[in-house]
């Protein structure tokens, strides 16, 4: 027991002299422009020793407690029991979602934030296809979601498109960026996939950031039409033609945000509903096969081709149509919002929640993006906390949230797996 | 033709950086064969570190010859190593032999977390250092165009020639560069044959780091103005230039530093600022589409 403190305190030592180290230049000495616009230093010790007893004190806790990651695999029993907790999870947070704007004391603030989380299961899901089913590892998906964006708000621009004629077409220009995009990555492989796709998503925002006579460049767009109630505006007047009017109800601003909180509710679930419908399809499994094993797929007579594709064009599909959503619902785009932050963040959420696990995105998205919003007073803390929250559940669990899978098709009883028995693809 | 000599001269500078950043990405990737993420802030840090001990030269009042530079130079290697052995020691090592999406995920918390760390630590304000080295050559002089070849550029290739001979010293005929380079053709085999891979692979990203640290000094002292963001955008580059040179290949780092320094350059020179990225990842796109190893990588043969 005694020797056990006496190593926990040398560990937690050790870390401190090493946290001394990182902090001493980077923290205790703070440059500041002067007024003149000289650099001078400016000294701080007394947050470095803040920072030293933090690391100790946490060091020791961890080295006390012998808080260790998860072991890698996981039991067959134990993913049976995650894949039940799902299933009772599943339609809990569904019917939770459906009933959400009617629960009392539910405001505008409350359905704001549901709009961005189900923007993002959306996003996930539409990721999911491409990284969690096909395993072809994309990092700049934030593309298709920015043309999605900035298709319709051209479109309505330029040509006075309504939303719901822009929202499929903002879909399929998406989808034939995916399928541009898809065929000179054909060849590549695991990372070097990865390294172009996100070329890709920096070339597409340099290009809108540019191209100012199209885009209005930092400017963005602004005055994209607001989507309809099946013809029905939503506006303050009460006419009988508005929604407010036609159902006799008050108008009433938030009637739009509940509206707008449905349809990216609806967007979602269809979006899950392909994926899902999807996978017991040819293509499917033929998605799924190519993740496991490409060479075997090629000796099987699967067309590589084609099934990169249409996993690429469908992702890009869904993140065009989550793009339209987000250029109607906010009214104003710039291509400010489609960084590679964003890209960053909707593969964290897919593979936070176990990848090709459906439930498990939703469950991510929820916890990643509702946990960010939490700690909106923190200010310019909480990207801080956020890529540090991303490394320690990663290093907790690197298999996501749900670690387990079931095979989408099975002969007799369907048995869960852990996901550490599927491979994640070579790209 | 003297505007394009001039070209030449910035692109060299310049792909000389990118090319330090690249050796760190190639080394990490051939060793552990994972994208460092965080390899780009690393770079950031080791700039930051610079400034603050320029700063901290200049208050003592010995800012100036080439010894103050050294040391300026071993400060941000020393700190800016301890960095990179910190960030393998919390977010790769636990990982290890994990999944291979689980570390690139932890990188980019990483990343996101070390930009964020300096920008509250060092404000989220663009740093602009008044130039420390002035004067340079007249290369050559057509109609009123000078081509200029600054004391900063000449120290740029200088260090870089340097310090990369150095490296490939230490990676050729030392016993650590012998057994980094049995951790990359066989990491468990070399653990069998007694190496330390857990300790051969933080060296490995000790090295890494302060390769970006010379290559943010230089950068510092070159462009002089350094935010907490400017990592992002250089540690792309000198991934594609990684990937370009062949990724796992040193000289092909090198190499490929140069050739995006100097498409960069080039194509600001004669065609648009703006562009200029969108012309380097085209670049990595073409080259990977035509030539999917990279320009000096090997052939990778597929086992089934």
């Amino acid at each position: 027991m005694i020797a056990r403190l006496v190593a926990a305190i040398r560990d937690a030592a050790l870390a401190t002299v090493v946290a001394f180290g990182l902090f001493v230049i980077m923290v205790g000495l703070r440059t500041e422009v002067s007024p003149s616009g000289a650099l001078f230093l400016q000294q701080r010790w007394r947050e470095i020793g803040l920072l030293c007893a933090l690391v100790f004190v946490g060091r020791l806790i961890i080295a006390l407690w012998e808080i260790r990651p998860h072991s890698l695999g996981q039991s067959p029993r134990r993913a049976a029991f995650t894949l039940k907790l799902a299933q009772i999870f599943a339609p809990a947070l569904m019917a939770a979602a459906l009933v959400l704007p009617f629960v009392p004391g539910v405001d505008r603030y409350w359905l704001d934030l549901g709009i961005l989380v189900l923007t993002y299961v959306m996003l996930g899901w539409g990721l999911n296809i491409v990284v969690g089913l096909a395993g072809l590892l994309d990092l700049g998906y934030v593309a298709f979601y920015g043309i999605g964006a900035y298709s319709y708000a051209l479109l309505a621009q330029y040509y006075g498109f309504s939303f719901w004629l822009g929202l499929p077409l903002a879909g399929i220009l998406a989808a034939f960026w995916g399928v541009l995009l898809g065929f000179p990555v054909l060849r590549l492989r695991g990372d070097y996939l990865a390294i172009v796709t996100l070329a890709f998503g920096e070339i597409i925002r340099v290009v809108l950031l540019n191209w100012v006579s199209l885009t209005g460049g930092p400017n963005g767009i602004g005055g994209i039409p607001r989507p309809s109630f099946f013809g029905l505006p939503f506006n303050m007047s009460g006419e009988p033609d508005t929604f407010a009017g036609f159902f006799g109800l008050e108008p009433d601003p938030i009637h739009r945000v509940i509206f707008l909180y449905y349809l990216i509710l609806a967007l979602a679930l269809l979006t899950n509903w392909v994926t899902i419908r999807i996978r017991r399809q040819p293509i499917g499994r033929a998605w799924e096969a190519l993740r496991e094993d490409e060479i075997a797929c090629r000796a099987l007579g699967i067309n590589v081709t084609t099934t990169k594709l249409t996993a690429f064009a469908l992702g890009a599909m869904f993140g065009g149509f989550a793009g339209a959503f987000f250029a109607t619902r906010q009214g104003f785009i710039s291509p400010e919002s489609f960084t590679f932050i964003e890209s960053a963040i909707i593969l964290a959420i897919v593979v936070l929640g176990g990848m090709g696990s459906q439930i498990g995105v939703a469950v991510a998205a929820v916890v990643m993006i509702g946990g960010f919003e939490l700690f909106r007073d923190l200010q310019e803390w909480r990207m801080l906390v956020f890529g540090a929250a991303m490394v320690v559940i990663m290093v907790l669990r690197p298999r996501g949230l749900v670690g387990s899978r079931t095979p989408s098709i099975a002969l007799g009883e369907r048995k869960a797996i852990g996901a550490s028995h599927v491979s994640e693809g070579r790209g | 033709m003297a505007y394009a000599l001039q070209q030449l001269i910035n692109g060299i500078s310049l792909g000389m950086i990118y090319g330090l950043i690249a050796v760190g990405y190639t080394m990490v990737y051939g060793i552990i064969g994972m994208i460092n993420f965080a390899h780009g802030d690393i770079f950031m840090v080791g700039a930051f570190v610079a400034l603050i001990s320029i700063l901290l030269l200049i208050a003592g009042g010995v800012m100036d010859g080439p010894a103050a530079l050294l040391l300026v130079l071993a400060i941000s290697m020393a700190f800016t190593a301890l960095y990179g052995w910190t960030v393998e020691r919390i977010a790769y090592r636990p990982l290890r032999g994990s999944f291979r999406l689980a570390p690139l995920i932890s990188a980019i918390g990483m990343s996101i977390v070390l930009q964020n760390f300096v920008q509250l630590s060092q404000g989220a304000r663009v740093k602009p250092l008044e130039p420390q080295l002035v004067g340079g050559f007249e290369v050559m002089r057509e109609g009123d165009f000078v081509v200029q070849l600054s004391t900063m550029q000449i120290l740029i290739v200088l260090t870089t020639l340097v310090v990369l001979a150095v490296f490939t010293w230490l990676v050729t005929k030392t016993p650590l560069g012998r057994a980094m380079r049995a951790c990359e053709q066989d990491r468990k085999m070399a653990g069998l044959l007694g190496i330390n891979t857990d300790r051969t692979i933080s060296l490995t990203f000790v090295i890494g780091a302060s390769l970006a640290a010379v290559a943010g000094t230089l950068y510092l002292l070159r462009y002089g103005v350094i935010d907490f963001y400017v990592g992002f955008l250089a540690g792309v580059k000198a991934f594609t230039a990684a990937v370009l040179g062949g990724i796992g290949s040193l000289p092909g780092a090198v190499l490929g530093g140069l050739l995006i320094g100097l498409i960069e350059t080039f194509w600001s020179a004669y065609f648009s600022v703006q562009y200029k990225d969108v012309a380097a990842f085209s670049i990595l796109a073409l080259t990977l589409i035509f030539l999917p190893t990279g320009l000096l990588g090997r052939q990778e043969v597929e086992k089934v």
